[in-house]
């Protein structure tokens, strides 16, 4: 893996220096907790009797960052809204195929939605914290929510607000509403939101679409982190982003799986030419 | 450059009409406002005393004719009652439609029915409970609570129809991101959604409560005019608007001036209880 190639945008200098914050960073916390595979296998999303995705087979390995990349529309958000079956929250819709979480069946006969999610936490297009919560409420939410509070709810929302990289700058205003928060701040707010009830996979649905380039790169440093406790799949409609955090890139079109490899190789050697095409900037 | 100039003074023009047109609107709406309110006080304030609030009615003919303690009581008891049966019911139809119905054919013919009973005439809910629950003589026959069921059912589908258009607009992005931290649908109900809409929903209750705060036609078929206060609910109740119904139409100067006074009292209630509850709904909204 050789970030400095990957991304043309970025100056070779800069990239290292970010690599090496992160690097220590990481060093901190020693990994207590392994992400879980994600195996897709054939899966078929259905809006009525159009399929948003259709028969996509993809290996989403433990401790990776795999980010999904592709036109808009090609079905990628919902790929990963199948995922946690957040899918199946839209009227009308159906999902044909397997999703395996390591060894369960999340469409399994016995498998409840609810825990599905409780495993697999997301993080959202826009920032949505709950507007009548305060900071503390918004995180404390995911474990009252999920029935989880136990004991030290305040040491675990002060755990999650750290792992989101927020504590130092929440710290005294854990009782202001969570909506009074920067745009960055609010959507790492969420990406705390989903940590504290600590799930093993993490989704994120173009987390970053909707921030200024310096919140991008305060979330993007934030994956790497979180990629020693958590499985990561990231969509993404920006090529860049692709390229600077993820380990495997999906790239997706007209709802099929066009390639799967390492970023790297999609990036500087595809074996498909729309694949080529696409990173290219030749359409999309 | 004299195009642009032409369109941009005909366009001006227009903004300018169309602004006076919108004023206008807004003041003749205005002024039957003002003019109630300022007749009420005019009229009303005259009748208003220590003893005004504190006496009830006598009935006498030629000497003293009483205050309106009775029809104070009794509003507030049977309103109290009202809002206490209607507000639960009509809010957990709401939710109901909005997350769980959805459009389905019972929700869609829910809504239709619920629509149909908000043009219903309030004699007609009036007639309704004075044959089922008074003709029939449950629990004697005429009572306050029988009253109080009449103006719940008046204010049930305003109710409903209020709390739904608020629960329609919470974004579903607020559900989604209760649904994906692995909560419990009503849980994501209850404590993400419910309260991003109470004061929207408080404002639809308050609707509905003044409006059946100032039915009287329910309430003479159904808990009647009566004289004496009474804490009561089984037994016959006075009310405002049915006092003033039976004052204003007497020969005596003071009794109408009575009228004017429970009329004025009836206002002052609404708009103090309104006032309390947004209050309460903006405490409890946001810090």
């Amino acid at each position: 893996m050789n970030p400095e190639v990957r991304d043309p945008l970025v100056r070779p200098s800069e990239v290292s220096k970010r690599r090496e914050v992160q690097q220590e960073r990481s060093k901190e916390r020693v990994p207590s907790q392994r992400g879980r595979d994600v195996v897709l296998e054939h899966l078929t999303a259905f809006y009525g009797d159009n399929p948003a995705v259709s028969g996509v087979s993809l290996h989403f390995k433990a401790n990776d960052v795999t980010a999904i990349i592709g036109p808009s529309g090609c079905g990628k958000s919902t790929l990963v809204r199948c995922i946690n079956r957040m899918h199946e929250e839209i009227p009308g819709t159906r999902v044909e195929g397997k999703v395996m979480l390591d060894d369960v069946d999340v469409y399994g006969p016995g498998s409840d939605p609810v825990a599905v999610r409780a495993a697999i936490g997301m993080v959202f297009q826009k920032a949505n914290p709950f507007p009548t919560m305060s900071v503390f409420d918004n995180v404390a939410a995911g474990l009252r929510l999920t029935g989880k509070k136990g004991r030290d709810l305040n040491g675990r929302v002060e755990s999650a607000l750290k792992g989101a990289g927020l504590w130092e700058e929440v710290k005294d205003r854990l009782d202001r509403p969570g909506s009074a928060l920067s745009g960055g701040q609010q959507q790492r707010l969420c990406i705390a939101r989903a940590i504290a009830v600590q799930p093993e996979v993490i989704l994120m649905d173009e987390p970053c679409s909707a921030l200024d380039p310096q919140a991008t790169l305060r979330i993007e440093e934030l994956i790497s982190e979180l990629k020693t406790r958590y499985t990561i799949a990231i969509v993404t409609h920006n090529m860049q982003q692709a390229a600077r955090v993820a380990d495997s890139t999906a790239f997706m079109l007209n709802g099929e799986l066009v390639e799967f490899a390492p970023t790297d190789k999609i990036f500087t050697n595809p074996s498909d030419s729309r694949t080529e095409d696409y990173v290219t900037g030749r359409f999309g | 450059m004299t195009a642009i100039a032409a369109i941009a003074t005909r366009r001006r023009r227009q903004d300018r009409v169309a602004r006076g047109l919108l004023a206008l609107g807004t003041m003749l709406a205005l002024i039957p406002l003002a003019l109630i309110l300022y007749y009420l006080i005019v009229k009303g304030i005259g009748a208003w005393s220590w003893s005004f609030f504190t006496t009830d009615p006598t009935g006498s003919f030629f000497g003293d004719p009483g205050g309106i303690k009775s029809a104070i009581l009794g509003t507030i008891e049977i309103v109290g009652l009202a809002t206490a049966l209607a507000a639960p019911v009509g809010i957990g139809v709401a939710i109901w439609l909005v997350e769980y119905g959805k459009s389905n054919p019972v929700a869609t013919a829910v809504r239709y029915f619920i629509d149909v009973m908000t043009g219903v005439p309030s004699i007609v809910f009036g007639l309704f409970i004075y044959i089922t629950l008074v003709l029939s003589g449950i629990g004697g026959t005429f009572a306050g609570w029988k009253g109080a069921v009449a103006l719940a059912l008046l204010a049930l589908p305003i109710v409903t129809r209020s709390a739904e258009v608020v629960l329609v607009l919470v974004p579903d992005t607020l559900r989604e991101a209760g649904l994906a931290l692995g909560a419990p649908r009503w849980k994501v109900i209850t404590r993400v959604v419910l309260p991003a809409a109470l004061p929207g929903i408080v404002t639809g209750v308050l609707l509905a409560v003044a409006r059946a705060a100032g039915e009287t036609a329910p309430l003479i078929f159904t808990a009647t005019i009566v004289k004496t206060s009474s804490f009561d609910l089984g037994a016959p109740m006075n009310s405002l608007p049915a006092q003033i119904f039976s004052d204003v139409g007497q020969a005596q100067d003071r009794l109408v001036t009575r009228a004017w006074g429970a009329a004025l009292t009836l206002v002052a209630l609404i708009f103090l209880f309104t006032t309390l509850a947004r209050l309460f709904a903006r405490r409890s909204a946001v810090r």
